[in-house]
């Protein structure tokens, strides 16, 4: 464990797409303690999550833990977790007793454990981050993190939509690199405005070389694996590699801060009257939208074993025979043959391409 | 002098070659196995379909590769299509079978079905985490009954009563199909009901929820097990045809895709003699520690994969 010689609190949420820079806003100038962006999830995050993890527990939870190991290694000393509509209710309490059974020393925020209701509650909680919390400047720094989330889910989109066409190869992972760096700096709401300003310009000046008529995906999928790349293969990029349009409705922006469920439950009742818990409704919702809007395929990833995922799949299935469209599974567990990936998805892009140029040749 | 095309589909158990002229007949062909040696196995296949094609005066202009040890093989043979499995089997049944409208396809190690609709996929699946049901499973039960695998399906279609034996998993399959002997069912009709099991397995996870239409065609090395052909067909209540060359349908599929190409080079089957050696190392440079394969050919890097992202890559001069 690294030396924390000042004994001050250092704060870390897992891995989750590029999100840790809103995270670290809120809790550093928010909260006013230091937070730890978590190392980047590599091979060995996985082997470590999933050493110490229940075999049968799904794959989020051991890059979780994964994450949580590399960050206490690192020095990190307050976990937090989230909280969900499935088994991630308890995946905060389970993670918190094998670290602590591990021997380390930790404060353990697990928001399934807040009473939102209870105003007490909650800045109880608060307190666990930091005990000197103080509540206007948290609630103060909320807006600018709401936007900062909201940038980085509307550059993201932008990219999934044109990264496939760039001309210069490498255009705009660059481009993403120095935004997100550029984000980690942001200290108040004026200087992100100027970071959206900057690099939304600069994002849309970067040449494309795109078609009128693109081939579409859509992604749909549980909350984790559609929205950490590591965690589904990079599938986006791969698909973008082929030169597809990468469709992606699943954020927080789309789930937390314009909560669209009622809309989703409803737009999607002629498929599933009832909820089937987590992101099932979603992931109906998304992908009769996707094919609606006229796209090529659909592809549902999901950690092997999600239930609410499970229930989905011959939801989608009638979907796809309804309207005639590839919708194609992914089942992801801590050890997937890449190759087997591969296969799956080079047959998906000749399947559509294939179907694509036959219902042109019948119009 | 004719022009040829030389496909091949190296699965993990066997590798399958042919040679097809401009009019896609099949000149020659050969199936052997793997061996865990995917460079030996192939350079015995060529070895083999040179000495099919000599003196029938063919010139090899394009080589296409396809199973799961294609990049390999598409970099040793210098080949101008290197594509995955499931295109390659819909293009050689297609060719064959133009109306057909479903693929039933079990190999060694894996499963697939293949939806087609007027001679273009539109739908399909593969055996994702479990190996159940695959042609590895059935021989390896054929071993514990001491009945070699090829006789298995006429050993079948003997029985009157197939024994009911549970689909769900390999590991309860062959505890059931312990206890079931020891009850005292007869070996045909245990071998029967194995095939059946395959059948179930195969319709319940690869095939669930895909519209099964006839005509349907059923390949793989299982399809040689006329059992398991026989199962199927009182399953979906159909005719289900066996190509007498299904075993060979991705390879066949594959060399067509490499004739539809367009790249023409003439091949040189001396590839046999060089020396290919491959190196894999993982890359040190983080955490990841991606694998890396490097392709030799006399010591002269080739190709290399593996890698990631940009830290790991090895550029071929």
């Amino acid at each position: 464990m690294a030396e924390n010689v000042n004994n001050e609190i250092i704060a870390c949420f897992p891995q989750w797409g590029n999100y840790s820079y809103a995270f670290k806003f809120l809790i550093e100038r928010g909260f006013g303690v230091k937070y730890m962006t978590p190392p980047p999830i590599t091979r060995r995050t996985l082997e470590l999550g999933s050493r110490y993890s229940p075999d049968y527990v799904c794959v989020p939870f051991k890059y979780c833990l994964g994450c949580y190991l590399e960050a206490l290694e690192k020095g990190a000393n307050c976990l937090m977790q989230i909280f969900g509509a499935c088994r991630l209710n308890y995946y905060g309490e389970l993670a918190a007793q094998i670290l602590s059974d591990m021997g380390y020393k930790f404060q353990f925020m697990n928001m399934a454990e807040i009473k939102w209701t209870s105003p007490r509650s909650i800045i109880e909680h608060m307190k666990m981050i930091n005990p000197n919390v103080s509540l206007p400047k948290v609630v103060a720094a909320i807006p600018t993190m709401t936007n900062m989330i909201k940038l980085i889910d509307e550059f993201d989109d932008y990219l999934r939509h044109h990264i496939g066409f760039e001309v210069n190869d490498g255009d705009f992972e660059a481009l993403q690199k120095e935004f997100l760096a550029a984000l980690e700096k942001v200290e108040n709401g004026k200087q992100l405005k100027r970071v959206k300003k900057t690099f939304l310009r600069r994002l849309k000046q970067i040449p494309v070389n795109k078609p009128a008529k693109t081939l579409k995906v859509g992604m749909v999928g549980d909350y984790y694996t559609v929205q950490e790349p590591f965690s589904n293969y990079y599938m986006e990029k791969e698909l973008a590699a082929m030169g597809m349009e990468v469709f992606r409705d699943m954020n927080l922006t789309n789930t937390l801060i314009k909560n669209q469920w009622k809309k989703r439950h409803r737009f999607g009742k002629k498929y599933a009257k009832f909820n089937p818990g987590a992101t099932a409704t979603y992931t109906i919702a998304e992908a009769l939208s996707y094919v609606k809007q006229g796209m090529d395929g659909v592809i549902q990833v999901k950690a092997f074993g999600c239930t609410p995922e499970i229930d989905a799949m011959p939801i989608l299935q009638n979907i796809s025979n309804d309207y005639k469209i590839p919708i194609l599974n992914f089942s992801f567990d801590s050890q997937t043959s890449e190759t087997g990936i591969k296969t799956r998805l080079e047959a998906f892009y000749d399947m559509v391409i294939a179907r694509k140029n036959t219902t042109k040749g019948a119009k | 002098m004719k022009k040829g095309y030389i496909g091949i589909d190296i699965g993990s158990i066997s590798t399958k070659g042919v040679v097809i002229d401009e009019k896609n007949t099949i000149v020659a062909s050969d199936y052997l196995w793997t061996e865990g040696d995917p460079m030996n196995a192939v350079k015995r296949l060529l070895k083999s379909l040179e000495k099919q094609i000599k003196g029938k005066n063919i010139q090899v202009v394009g080589v296409g590769t396809t199973g799961s040890a294609r990049k390999l093989i598409g970099a040793v043979t210098n080949a101008s299509v290197v594509k995955n499995e499931i295109t390659a089997h819909a293009i050689g049944t297609t060719t064959l079978y133009p109306d057909v409208n479903t693929i039933f396809e079990i190999g060694g190690q894996d499963s697939k079905i293949v939806i087609i609709e007027n001679g273009y996929v539109v739908d399909y699946a593969m055996n994702t985490l479990c190996a159940a049901g695959t042609g590895s499973f059935l021989s390896s039960q054929a071993h514990r009954l001491g009945v070699s695998v090829e006789e298995f399906g006429s050993i079948a279609l003997t029985s009157k009563q197939p024994t009911n034996i549970a689909a769900r998993c390999t590991v309860f399959a062959e505890s059931d199909l312990v206890h079931k002997a020891q009850m005292g069912h007869k070996k045909e009709d245990i071998i029967a009901g194995l095939c059946k099991a395959v059948v179930t397995n195969y319709l319940n996870n690869v095939g669930k929820g895909k519209r099964v239409k006839a005509p349907i065609v059923f390949q793989g090395g299982v399809s040689k097990n006329i059992g398991v052909k026989k199962a199927f067909e009182d399953a979906v209540g159909c005719e289900v045809t066996v190509d007498p060359n299904g075993h060979l349908m991705g390879a066949f599929g594959v060399a067509i895709l490499a004739q539809k190409s367009g790249i023409e080079r003439a091949f040189d089957f001396n590839i046999t003699g060089l020396d290919f050696k491959t190196k894999g190392f993982e890359c040190p440079k983080c955490a990841n520690h991606c694998e890396i394969m490097c392709v030799y050919r006399d010591n002269k890097l080739i190709d290399s994969w593996g890698n990631k992202c940009d830290n790991g890559a090895i550029r071929v001069n």
